[in-house]
């Protein structure tokens, strides 16, 4: 069969090699996962991986440790994406106010660094920033008369600093998404807009705001997704503690899996929460494009 | 625009260029001092600086031969995801076969599934191999983001190449291949520069999977900056020297690429 001119080999020999590899490195693991999640595989014992069906399954999903880790990330989504949003979106509209070259574009590379720094870096430099005794972050809100708070080693305040970090790292990335979003208006739009009203918020509202909508779902999809993956900065930054008051859900597997040895049970984790991330963008992809078209 | 607003917005912009920056200021002032200064309680801004820490993680821990690791992952991951990637960008850029749309996708979900989902097996898998601690493995697995960036960028990069071109290619008899390979690739090529620093940024800075498949032969700077944090000392200074090496590389690479940074960060869906 031809397809537009070129034969299927061609099309396989131009495709085939990354297919196979994504699947080789991609699709296997994940089936042997599944394998795994329906077994007794404890490290420390690989004699005996008996059958176990969907205890796993069971365990995890009536396990109160699982749903308090899942419910510790959501409520960081929650936190952190709407300060994101907020402050993304402040600093995009100065940045798209005309006026300041030299000063726009120092900030608009500055905002580059949180983003392109190695995520475990800043897991610590928060020890560092963050410690009750020889951190900066202490020394600076004394300056401005608060007493030095125990960041690392209180559970609430631990939680706090991983927010910051995260609101920290990632509010360039809104900010550049929706800068880029905002230079899409076209010119002669937005100056008519402008001769209609004085007030910035009606312009964004209702001249700004539509040509947002791409920039805000591959926001809303790529933090949620981020957000279920991290890992790097608060294991580096907490180790998940005190007590469990940080342990996100990527790093309560990782815990699983390594530390306790129960492969088979960190596997049935780990394929549910493929489950939940499968689910929610494709929830938020329908959500959207629905918004778009109305 | 009045004078006080333009210099309220000058305030502003200055302090945000003060708040992205203070805390890698803080990392690489850090760096420079020695132990004592280091753990200063409060914390000391001005001091005799010292390169002490730098020559001692260099070459007394092994920072050294894990930024080589590091090295030499980041690249040949790199370079393994162009060759497969940027011809299957190609293709999803020129041709019309079914199922089209389904690749595309599963591409996608690539970039929402956590890492740790495929540590465990991998780990496994790997562990019964013996190929635990070895540089190949990373490289393998670090496909799994890299593979996606690249046929992701690249594929947008290969659309905006007029057809026209090809065509005429085509009437003279050259292979699709030739084609590719003599006129849309050498087009393409900003793109596949942006995908590949983008590839070598996101492999640079992995930490789970290193830390997983890793134990010394082939551990790279994350995983042994990591370890420093271990125990009961602070050895601040030589902690932050490790990072700054470790960041610096990729904060130049970022700032090389920084007008493509969004698209590449959203995978082309804001350009």
């Amino acid at each position: 069969m031809k397809t537009g001119g070129v034969s299927r080999l061609t099309i396989f020999g131009f495709l085939g090699p990354a297919i196979l590899s994504l699947a080789l490195i991609g699709i296997v693991p994940l089936a042997f996962a599944v394998y795994t999640s329906l077994h007794k595989y404890q490290l420390t014992n690989l004699r005996r991986t008996p059958f176990l069906g969907l205890e796993n399954y069971q365990t995890v999903l009536t396990d109160p440790v699982f749903w308090d880790a899942m419910q510790r990330t959501m409520t960081l989504l929650v936190i952190v994406l709407p300060l994101q949003l907020i402050l993304g979106m402040g600093i995009a509209l100065l940045l798209h106010r005309p006026g300041l070259g030299f000063l726009k574009t120092l900030t608009r590379l500055s905002l580059v660094v949180p983003m392109a720094t190695t995520y475990a870096v800043v897991g610590l430099l928060g020890q560092i920033m963050f410690n009750l005794k020889y951190g900066v972050v202490n020394q600076l809100i004394g300056f401005l008369g608060f007493d030095p708070v125990n960041w690392i080693g209180d559970p609430t305040n631990a939680f706090i600093a991983i927010a910051f970090w995260d609101v920290w790292q990632w509010t360039p990335f809104c900010a550049l998404v929706l800068l880029a979003g905002l230079t899409t208006v076209p010119g002669e739009i937005e100056e008519a807009a402008r001769l209609e009203t004085k007030k910035w918020w009606l312009v964004l509202r209702h001249v700004q705001l539509p040509f947002l909508i791409p920039g805000l779902t591959a926001i809303l999809i790529l933090r949620t997704a981020d957000t279920l993956k991290l890992f790097d900065m608060v294991f580096t930054m907490t180790r998940g503690g005190p007590g469990s008051s940080t342990e996100l859900i990527s790093l309560l597997i990782q815990r699983v899996g390594f530390r306790v040895f129960d492969q088979g049970l960190a596997s049935a984790q780990a394929i549910i929460l493929l489950i939940i991330t499968i689910v929610l963008s494709q929830l938020y992809i329908r959500l959207i494009y629905r918004e778009v078209q109305q | 625009m009045t004078n006080r607003s333009l210099i309220a917005q000058a305030l502003l912009l200055i302090a945000i260029v003060l708040c992205c920056l203070f805390p890698f200021y803080w990392m690489v002032t850090t760096s420079l001092k020695d132990q004592v200064v280091a753990l200063a309680s409060p914390p000391v801004w001005t001091f005799t600086p010292t390169f002490a820490n730098y020559v001692e993680v260099l070459f007394e821990d092994k920072v050294g031969a894990s930024l080589i690791n590091s090295l030499i992952v980041a690249v040949c991951t790199t370079l393994l995801a162009l060759v497969l990637g940027a011809p299957a960008a190609y293709a999803l850029a020129r041709f019309e076969f079914r199922g089209k749309r389904d690749l595309w996708f599963w591409f996608i979900t690539n970039r929402m599934v956590s890492p740790i989902v495929l540590a465990l097996p991998f780990f496994l898998i790997v562990r019964f191999f013996g190929l635990l601690d070895t540089h190949i493995v990373l490289i393998l697995i670090y496909l799994t983001f890299n593979l996606p960036i690249v046929i992701w960028i690249c594929t947008d990069q290969f659309r905006s190449i007029p057809r026209e071109l090809d065509e005429a290619a085509v009437l003279e008899g050259a292979s699709q291949f030739r084609i590719f390979r003599s006129i849309c690739l050498p087009l393409a090529a900003p793109g596949v520069a942006v995908s590949a620093i983008f590839s070598f940024i996101f492999s640079w800075n992995e930490l789970m999977f290193a830390l997983v498949l890793t134990r010394t032969a082939a551990k790279t700077a994350p995983a042994v900056a990591v370890g420093f944090m271990e125990g009961y000392n602070l050895p601040y200074g030589k902690n932050m020297a490790t990072s700054t090496l470790i960041v610096i590389p990729v904060i130049v690479f970022a700032l090389i690429a920084s007008k493509q940074l969004v698209r590449g960060l959203t995978m082309g869906a804001v350009k």
